[in-house]
């Protein structure tokens, strides 16, 4: 039995499984580079309120538009206040609305894509068809509609933000599924009589998963940068709310002489943006790779 | 010496493993091709056949390197050229024939534009000139009427004439040598046969050196006049082909000569035990040691140097070569089969037609089907408990259909499935209760697609078990163990994915979840056709003996006569979907029979250089079955009249209770077919 040592591979608890995807995402300069900015981010989002120098939202005539010093790292903006506290305050509404947002858009879009693939036939034409009509419809120009309508909080945004970005998944999701419902393993499924929820949930998300979260993943930056632009708008957060948006759309007019109050919240939107594209790309790859450098040669 | 075209030394191909080690794929190869010969390199998946084929054109996969040797052709070494050098090598000079020409033919563009593409390549012709030897070309590999297969695109041929298609733009660069990577492994039998015919003729007319690489031992019989025995990444027998095939030296071979059914010969072949060891597996030793039947201390330590042996025009790698010299193959023993059928029936097919055809709005909104001339039309079989009946016939010939229906998962036109003499089971899977659904499972043709690959073997196994019986905890585990002892697997194997298993494993997992449903009928997809030819052995005992054990019925599709043969009680030979012949198997494979069955038998090639398959009727593809009539009359060399085309024949009997359904009386079946 030489054979065994080579085909041995323990059945791993999900953790051992997620901390090994992690390790292997670290072990390529893209992958790091994009984790590390990520949980640069993260981290900064729960500790800032408690680092923050001066108050995200005192006004101070006296100090308007004050160049970078060494007491306003980031110099002010033209009510005199802080834009290094409000830079660092500035991405935890908008990474907290939109990664519940893209929770809700994987579930729904992913279920409903699987759904559709799996069953096929009428139902499959008349849900894609609507789904269809859906993508064809501006998004913002509907979440402008539903802001005025409901408002601007969380409650609101949240569940919008998850409908219009969950429309892309059900796609991938029911491509993902049209992979694999061909194979004689559901066949098989079917053919010995099990219902269609045990179907999904045991045959067919184990072999999509990995499709529809990096899917997931990508979608989360696209959410955040849509959510800035609503922002910029008026309407996502409303103010004093620290946030990069609303930063960027407050300070642009007065960019030719007090580029800093609008270049901070740029860089660090587009930071936390391509740190998430990076992480969606290496967790694509180390997932792939786990599939073909895992099986024995 | 210089009638040898292609030198191959001291070849060694392989790829670093993760930790740096060097795994070799190749492993010192040494061989001659010599002008106007065919060569068959012959071993099982991942014996490294395919490189060595590829290292011929200079052509090493991604991912593998070149460790030491050279492949010198013309007296210059292939793997180091340039690549513009390459360029004027390949194809014009040697030129490679693809195993699936479907996907080696550009989708898009017309047959003739494809050939011409190659003549303006490797050719220095004028337009007129081309297009004249397009023609020539087509006509050469015997396709009908040249000039309207150059308009016409590749979706628009059968599978054999892609492969001719292929084989002409090999041929248009007139090589001196040709390489074949299992040209005719997808075909139908009897289009196989044509095309190692094919193959054959271009060999001797143009002179053509040939290097045909196959897992088929069959098929390298009818063409090879040297064979090449690949074990492992080693050549371990080599040499002319009639004595290789007549008195294999090597256990290896022998083994493998043994392992395949004959259609001469009714039971079960003996089976090899074991699995060709991994790339990187073995430090020491021979690597056929731990399932050679041979072998001694001596085996286990050293491992055996290729030696020729001048007497024999042989080389063979193994120290006991000698007790195999003086046995002849013929001494196959196999295990005959008790047919233990009972008189009780358990199935019946009653007037079953099934339809493809897409129905109309006013039929889809009635939720019926019409169709005048159905894919498959009239089945009526009685199937007997504990017997194993064979669907048997080409590709298109509406085996796995019915094998479909029984099963439920497509609706059937008319008639009625009868289980047990007095149930009727829906063709509809909603219609069946649970209970209807249990007594009937499945093992389909590939292992790799049957099985879920992010489940463990325990969890596939588990499937069944809870679903049938709601077994939990230590119930469950205990009939998993139960099940993989019964098919022949350790408890080791439950915590394992598919992906770490091999063919042979795998679907012995398949088979282990057939079963844990306690089922009494089986239906079998083609279920050997995936695996090697030692591991298919292994596999049919397998199914023979949990039969034995169980007293299930199975129902046996495939397209090979010869497993057929070795495994079936009874066999059914359908063409387009309409009944030709029932019987025992043992009559069924005797003369007189169906014209068909007689083209299918003639076409079946055996591991034999001596016997050559016939070839009675053409290898045509049709699309529909005939609306009137016979469903043969297509292809048949024995039509006698309009009758044929106007009548559906009547059934007849042989004196051995073999029904036949021909217009030709039986009499006069036997006196043409002896």
């Amino acid at each position: 039995m030489k054979l065994d040592n080579i085909y041995k591979e323990e059945k791993k608890s999900t953790f051992a499984k997620l901390s090994e995807i992690i390790i292997t995402m670290a072990s390529r300069p893209s992958g790091l580079i994009g984790l590390s900015i990520l949980v640069f981010h993260i981290i900064l989002a729960f500790i800032s309120p408690y680092i923050a120098p001066h108050d995200f939202k005192a006004i101070d005539p006296t100090l308007m538009l004050q160049a970078p010093s060494a007491e306003y790292w980031f110099g002010t903006d033209d009510l005199g206040r802080d834009v290094f506290t409000r830079t660092i305050l500035g991405g935890r509404t908008a990474l907290t609305i939109t990664f519940f947002g893209s929770l809700i858009a994987l579930l729904w879009g992913g279920l409903l894509g699987i759904f559709c693939g799996l069953v096929g036939g009428k139902i499959d034409d008349v849900v894609m068809r609507i789904v269809d009509a859906f993508l064809s419809i501006p998004w913002i120009l509907a979440m402008l509609l539903i802001v005025s309508l409901l408002g601007t909080s969380t409650e609101v945004l949240i569940p919008a933000l998850g409908f219009f970005y969950g429309k892309g998944i059900v796609r991938v999701a029911r491509a993902a599924t049209h992979d694999v419902i061909a194979k004689d393993f559901i066949v098989s499924a079917r053919a010995r009589g099990h219902s269609n929820f045990s179907i999904i949930w045991n045959e067919i998300i184990p072999n999509v998963r990995d499709a529809i979260l990096v899917e997931g993943a990508m979608r989360w930056s696209w959410m955040l940068l849509g959510f800035s632009s609503l922002s910029f708008l008026g309407f996502g957060v409303s103010p004093p709310t620290p946030d990069w948006g609303l930063m960027i759309s407050n300070a642009r007019g007065l960019m030719s002489f007090a580029y800093w109050a609008v270049i901070a919240p740029i860089v660090g939107l587009s930071s936390l943006i391509i740190g998430i594209n990076l992480t969606a790309d290496a967790f694509a790859k180390a997932l792939g790779i786990d599939r073909s450098t895992k099986a024995p040669v | 010496m210089t009638d040898i075209i292609q030198k191959v030394k001291n070849l060694s191909i392989g790829f670093r493993s993760k930790k740096g080690e060097e795994i070799l794929i190749l492993k010192n190869i040494s061989t001659n091709i010599k002008k106007g010969e065919t060569v068959g390199i012959v071993g099982e998946s991942g014996s490294g056949k395919s490189t060595l084929a590829l290292a011929m054109m200079g052509y090493v996969k991604h991912g593998l390197y070149t460790i030491e040797g050279e492949c010198q052709f013309n007296s210059s070494n292939l793997l180091k050229m340039k690549s513009k050098d390459l360029e004027k090598i390949r194809g014009r000079k040697i030129a490679m024939i693809p195993q699936n020409a479907g996907q080696a033919l550009t989708p898009n563009l017309k047959i003739g534009y494809q050939i011409d593409e190659a003549l303006q390549l490797h050719s220095d012709l004028n337009e007129k000139e081309r297009e004249k030897k397009i023609s020539e070309l087509l006509n050469k590999v015997r396709l009908p009427s040249p000039e309207t297969i150059a308009l016409r695109y590749p979706h628009e041929l059968s599978g054999g004439q892609q492969q001719r298609v292929a084989v002409a733009m090999a041929l248009a660069g007139t090589p001196d040598l040709l390489l074949l990577d299992e040209p005719t492994t997808g075909l139908d039998v009897t289009t196989q046969a044509h095309v190692l015919e094919l193959l054959n003729f271009i060999a001797k007319d143009t002179g053509t050196s040939m290097v045909y690489v196959s897992h088929d031992l069959g098929a390298i019989a009818q063409v090879s006049d040297r064979i090449i025995v690949m074990y492992s990444g080693e050549i371990v027998l080599e040499g002319p082909s009639r004595d290789i095939l007549k008195r294999p030296i090597h256990p290896y071979t022998h083994g493998l000569l043994k392992s395949i059914p004959k259609l001469s010969l009714a039971g079960l072949p003996e089976s090899m035990p074991g699995s060709q060891p991994q790339p990187g597996t073995i430090q020491s030793g021979c690597s056929f040691f731990d399932r050679c039947n041979f072998s001694d201390e001596n085996c286990k330590n050293n491992s055996p140097k290729l030696e020729f042996l001048k007497d024999l025009n042989t080389s063979v790698r193994c120290f006991n070569y000698e007790k195999l010299v003086n046995e002849s193959q013929a001494s196959q023993t196999v295990n005959k089969i008790k047919n233990k059928s009972q008189d009780q029936e358990i199935l019946n097919l009653s007037e079953v037609s099934i339809s493809y055809a897409k129905q109309k709005l006013l039929d889809q909104i009635f939720n019926r089907i019409s169709d005048d001339n159905p894919t498959v039309k009239d089945i009526n079989i009685n199937i007997k408990k504990g017997e194993t009946i064979a669907l048997v016939g080409e590709s298109g010939s509406g085996k796995s259909t019915i094998l479909k229906s029984i099963a439920g998962l497509l609706r059937t036109k008319d008639g009625l499935i009868r289980f047990d003499e007095n149930r009727n089971l829906s063709s509809d899977l909603k219609e069946r209760d649970p209970n209807d659904l249990r007594i009937i499972q499945l093992i389909f043709q590939n292992p790799d697609e049957s099985l879920n690959p992010n489940h463990t073997v325990e969890e596939i196994i588990a499937q069944p078990l809870k679903l049938y019986f709601g077994l939990k905890g230590e119930e469950l585990k205990k009939n998993i163990i139960d099940l993989l002892q019964k098919v022949r697997l350790g408890e080791f194997y439950t915590s394992r994915y598919p992906r770490q298993l091999s063919g042979g494993e795998k679907q012995r997992v398949a088979v282990a979840r057939a079963f844990a449903a306690k089922p009494d009928i089986i239906l079998c997809d083609e279920v050997t056709s995936a695996l090697d030819v030692s591991v298919q052995a292994a596999v049919l005992n397998l199914l023979q003996q949990l039969k034995e054990d169980f007293g299930t019925t199975y129902i046996f599709v495939s397209h090979d006569l010869a497993v057929v043969r070795a495994i079936s009680d009874r066999v059914a030979v359908l063409y387009q979907g309409r009944l030709c012949e029932v019987g025992p198997s043992n009559d069924v494979y005797k003369f007189p029979s169906h014209p068909y069955t007689e083209v299918l038998l003639g076409a079946v090639l055996e591991p034999d250089p001596d016997i050559k398959p016939k070839l009675v009727a053409e290898d045509i593809v049709e699309e529909r079955p005939p609306e009137k009539g016979c469903s043969f009359q297509g292809r048949c060399s024995r039509i006698v009249g309009d009758i044929c085309k106007k009548e559906i024949p009547p059934w007849q009997l042989t004196d051995s209770g073999n029904a036949i359904r021909c217009h030709i009386p039986i009499k006069e079946l036997q006196k043409e077919q002896f």
